[in-house]
């Protein structure tokens, strides 16, 4: 825990904690050591107890550059406020100066343990914006929706992974992290690269899978059956685990609603909202899963339910492997299609050298054609669409609008973790410093997504 | 959607002369400033937001529509001037809001049981600097989880004065989407608790989600040859 005051003149030696006298009061820098010391020196000093502590944003438990501020008396939080915006990169902003395909490249950036359900959101809105949802060929969305579901487990295995590690389990740490490994390496094969890889595009996908990726599907889904319990016998039965998660960071649902908390924390509250069952994309209504809930609206019902959320995905991907048939990946109309065929080069993945050979030897036509939608893009009517997805933090939506030019001109997410870490300050007030990690843990926010 | 961006030459074709015309562009390649050599220097768009829709809006859109402007008339709130206009446009419809009329309206949308749009999902800014008079739009979708609705409200202020009333007392979970909305576009949100920047920093000048906002950015070498800054790029106005 720090602020953003050093200091020098304190020896090392004596204390992990330099004061100083400001204008607002004594400002302590903690750098690690033992916290009984700073509230020693702090008591010794005046009678009040209550100080202000400035967690992050610079601190491993914040889920990146969060930063807390919390007013404390004793023990107790009577107060706190989360501070946003120090990973803030204008991806909206960069999004109007380039064509709509581009627009991939930057929203798989935003909330980056959930990049599959970010170029899915955006392009769905691209989709219905061009009117051409309903010609997305059967093989890319079911593509998409295996893509979608193993990234909700690559997603919860972090959330639980950090969330025990957090709590000194690190145990849960070694093992989310693991399986999550599994998760990148299909992810690799598939798409190229295990994060940010760009592989969903408006009108389908990049490409087709490779050879071998349906083996290694299902190899990682009969892994992760043997996997996931372990989950279950090492934390959901343990007393220590389950001491320091049970009624902490508690969010009823009318709170959930008023705050507009989605995903596992409004379900956690017991109401089985989720967007694949109450408003169906990609073809959610043909396939067979359930909806988890709790109704203990706690961290440790938020745990139990991704625990049974990852065993609904693995249901739904067994579900996507048996219903592959082959088919293009990318719609029909080649004013929107990228004529990509992708191969391996000197420098990385890019256009095969055979295929501009082919336009660039045989087709004057084609080779502007290609020249055209690569540089130019596709143009989108005017209008405007707002498209969601279930993503494993909830609702992940994109308003999105067209002035029928080949660049969105304008593109906004409403990031589920950005609404979501608004429900801090009602979940942590009253309780102990030492649950505001675990409550701001069963959150699961990704700063990435939170400031965009 | 080919069909028609085929028959106009790349440019798709207006969606009937009902639309409301937020811009007019001239010009490609954006040459805007000084001698235009392209050629397309005579090219003109006028740029058409989808128009107001007559009844039936179709799907639950009707019972919406009915059961708002009832309710407003129960509370002796005229439904046309709360309503400026009903837009039914890609299966989605949009109630464009007096913004007088914004508090009343969201809360009777939340409250009244055939309605119940009990969650927000956040308030989101369009720039438009060419609709004189309208040129900040904030756009608030609305979701039932009731009745499994969505329906979107757009209120529209002129930039000389950006103010629209908070809803924030009625949907708390704007508090953070209104701050961003102000932080990028500078929307004064009247009656929010703590209107303060939340991306940008505190004393930081401007409103970057606007048009007149440049991008930044600086040009970049690679493999011998100059890539001028994403702005500075040709685009195809």
């Amino acid at each position: 825990m720090s602020t953003s005051h050093t200091t020098r003149t304190t020896p090392r030696a004596t204390a992990s904690a330099g004061a100083r006298e400001t204008t607002e009061g004594t400002v302590y820098t903690v750098s690690g050591g033992d916290w009984d010391e700073v509230a020693e020196a702090v008591t010794r000093r005046s009678d009040d107890e209550r100080i202000i502590v400035n967690m992050g944003p610079q601190h491993p438990s914040t889920h990146g550059v969060l930063r807390l501020i919390l007013e404390i008396d004793g023990e107790t939080v009577t107060e706190a406020r989360a501070g946003i915006g120090y990973l803030h990169t204008g991806i909206e902003k960069n999004l109007e100066y380039r064509t709509w395909t581009q627009g991939t490249t930057f929203v798989t950036r935003m909330d980056y343990l959930t990049p599959f359900y970010n170029e899915a959101a955006y392009c769905l809105g691209v989709e219905k914006l061009l009117g051409i949802t309903d010609d997305i060929p059967d093989r890319a969305t079911v593509i998409r929706v295996l893509l979608m579901e193993l990234n909700r487990l690559s997603s919860h295995l972090v959330a639980i992974a950090t969330g025990g590690m957090e709590l000194g389990a690190t145990t849960v740490m070694i093992y989310g992290f693991r399986d999550r490994e599994h998760c990148l390496d299909i992810f690799e094969l598939i798409t190229g690269l295990r994060m940010n890889s760009a592989y969903i595009r408006p009108g389908g996908l990049a490409q087709d899978l490779p050879p071998g990726a349906i083996e290694q599907l299902r190899d990682f889904i009969r892994k992760m059956k043997k996997n996931l319990p372990e989950y279950d016998k090492l934390c959901s039965g343990n007393p220590v685990f389950k001491a320091r998660l049970t009624d902490v960071g508690y969010l009823d649902l009318a709170g959930c609603l008023a705050l507009g908390a989605t995903g596992p924390v409004l379900r956690s509250a017991g109401l089985p909202h989720d967007l694949r069952k109450s408003d169906p994309y990609c073809g959610y209504e043909t396939y067979d899963f359930e909806v988890p809930t709790t109704d203990t609206c706690d961290s440790m019902g938020r745990f139990l339910l991704r625990l049974e959320e990852m065993h609904q995905s693995l249901r739904i991907m067994e579900q996507c492997i048996d219903r592959l048939e082959p088919g293009p990946v990318m719609v029909g109309d080649k004013k929107i299609a990228w004529p990509a065929q992708l191969a391996l080069g000197p420098d990385g993945l890019g256009n095969s050298l055979d295929h501009i050979r082919n336009i660039m030897g045989t087709s004057m036509e084609a080779l502007i054609h290609h020249f055209k939608l690569v540089t130019e893009g596709f143009r989108v009517p005017p209008g405007q669409v707002y498209t969601a997805v279930e993503s494993p933090k909830g609702e992940l939506g994109v308003h999105m609008v067209s002035d029928g030019g080949t660049r969105p001109y304008r593109v906004h997410f409403r990031d589920p973790s950005f609404t979501n870490l608004q429900a801090t300050a009602a979940m942590c007030e009253g309780g102990m410093v030492a649950d505001v990690i675990v409550a701001v843990a069963s959150i699961d926010p990704v700063m990435g997504g939170v400031d965009r | 959607m080919s069909d028609d961006s085929e028959r106009a030459g790349g440019v798709p074709a207006p969606r009937g002369n009902t639309g409301e015309t937020i811009a007019r562009r001239r010009g490609m390649f954006g040459a805007n400033n000084g001698g235009d050599t392209s050629g397309y220097s005579g090219l003109r768009r006028t740029v058409r937001m989808p128009g107001a829709s007559s009844r039936p809006y179709g799907g639950y859109f009707d019972e919406v529509a009915d059961e708002l402007e009832g309710a407003l008339e129960e509370q002796g709130v005229d439904p046309e001037t709360a309503i400026e206009k009903t837009v039914v446009d890609r299966d989605e419809l949009t109630f464009h809001i007096a913004r007088a009329y914004l508090p009343q309206v969201a809360r009777t949308l939340r409250d009244d049981p055939a309605l119940r749009f009990e969650l927000c999902t956040g308030v989101s800014g369009v720039h438009n600097p060419a609709d004189t008079g309208r040129e900040l739009h904030a756009v608030y979708h609305l979701r039932s989880i009731t009745h499994s609705r969505l329906i979107r409200l757009e209120v529209s202020v002129p930039d000389a004065d950006p103010h629209i009333p908070s809803v924030v007392d009625i949907y708390p979970t704007n508090d953070w989407h209104e701050r961003e909305t102000f932080d990028f576009f500078g929307i004064v949100f009247d009656g929010h608790p703590a209107l303060t920047r939340i991306m940008m920093p505190d004393d930081w000048q401007g409103f970057p989600q606007r048009k007149d906002y440049p991008l930044g950015g600086i040009p970049v070498e690679y493999k011998g040859a100059q890539i001028p800054a994403p702005d500075q790029r040709r685009s195809y106005s």
